[in-house]
């Protein structure tokens, strides 16, 4: 897997200027300084698209304005409702409160699949430490949701006994519940890295056959996977979110 | 080309391609190098295995979901929902084994 690496000057910019605040962290905790370097690609990419992002609602908020609205704020304005859509159909009436980590979580995907398309800059969520980062906050946030909407014995209940199966099948499904919630978590992480990272191989293995025009219908592809895998994400937090939080009422 | 024909070249070179790697043992004679390429072998048939099924369930979905589309158009939204649900969920499987295939490609546990 060496040999598919490469140098980008934004990482080691990123070295550069980070580099020495965290050895000075890791000799703070007594820790060796690792070799090489020490901010890793992905987290490098994580810090350059979350600035990005940060900027971007910066300028976005300083041109607000309700008589007069620029393209990029109807295009945002249209994102947001989108999201509101789809949480009002899958986790039900009270989905709005959850918008904030849904769109996070969706940008943050979205931009980092499609990062990998630009020369010079590499997808993060093709390093499956991102990913299974984004399912593992995902996946606490929908437990701690579903507890909080509940009480936590009645979420507990719910693993033994999901709506509609019969008592007698308790014991069965207090052993099958939580496997399935678990690989709910793997199958979110696994999805998206294997998607990117099979993307970016693709794109790289044709790059280095023909370096011109060859790749170009693979980024294509790249680009309508790259939103889609983003979106799906998404829409399986909310089905999950939904089923954790709104269990209460399916029963009745 | 007659049938006889195409089916005598294409055993021959069936025989060829299994004789190779018994000369490429004799040759290298290293027990890690042969595992390595059966793993290639066995990682690209898996590939294609979880492709062709993984698209003829998928194919399946969308042809149903197509169907249920022009009976009752007004459904689009919900029909859509649920065929998008299930092509990701089928989808998945397939990526498992393009993983398992990638690990067995580049970071084989096996040959070191």
């Amino acid at each position: 897997m060496d040999k598919l690496h490469h140098e980008l000057w934004i990482v080691n910019a990123i070295n550069a200027v980070l580099g020495p605040v965290v050895a000075l962290g890791y000799r703070a905790l007594g820790m060796e300084i690792p070799d090489g370097k020490l901010v890793p690609d992905y987290l490098a990419m994580l810090l350059v698209l979350s600035a990005a992002l940060v900027a971007l609602a910066f300028v976005v908020r300083s041109r607000l304005s309700v008589e007069n609205p620029g393209k990029l704020q109807i295009l945002l304005e249209d994102a947001v409702q989108g999201l509101y859509s789809m949480l009002d159909m899958l986790v039900g009436p009270k989905g709005r409160r959850y918008l904030p980590l849904i769109g996070t979580v969706f940008v943050i995907i979205w931009l980092s699949n499609l990062a990998g398309l630009v020369p010079g800059l590499m997808a993060p969520t093709s390093n499956i430490n991102v990913t299974v980062g984004c399912a593992l906050l995902v996946w606490f946030y929908y437990h701690i949701e579903g507890i909080r909407a509940q009480g936590l014995g009645a979420y507990l209940k719910h693993f033994a006994m999901p709506p509609g199966i019969p008592v007698f099948l308790a014991p069965i499904m207090i052993i099958i519940e939580p496997i399935s919630h678990l690989a709910r978590a793997m199958s979110l992480s696994l999805r998206l890295f294997g998607n990117v990272f099979g993307e970016e191989l693709v794109i790289l293995i044709l790059a280095s056959l023909v370096p011109f025009v060859v790749p170009l219908p693979m980024m294509m592809l790249g680009v309508l996977t790259g939103t889609l895998q983003a979106g799906i994400f998404v829409m399986l937090t909310m089905i999950y979110l939904g089923g954790a939080v709104a269990a209460e009422h399916e029963a009745h | 080309m007659n049938t006889r024909s195409v089916l005598t070249v294409a055993l021959t070179l069936l025989a060829l391609g299994m004789v190779s790697p018994v000369y490429a043992q004799e040759a290298a004679a290293d027990a890690a190098t042969t595992l390595g390429q059966w793993s290639i072998i066995t990682a690209g048939f898996a590939l294609g295995l979880a492709a062709a099924f993984g698209a003829l369930g998928q194919g399946k979905a969308i042809a149903s979901a197509v169907e249920a589309i022009a009976r009752n158009p007004s459904a689009f939204g919900d029909i859509r929902f649920a065929l998008i649900f299930g092509l990701v969920l089928i989808e998945s499987l397939v990526i498992y084994v393009l993983l398992i295939s990638l690990i067995l490609f580049f970071v084989n546990p096996f040959t070191g």
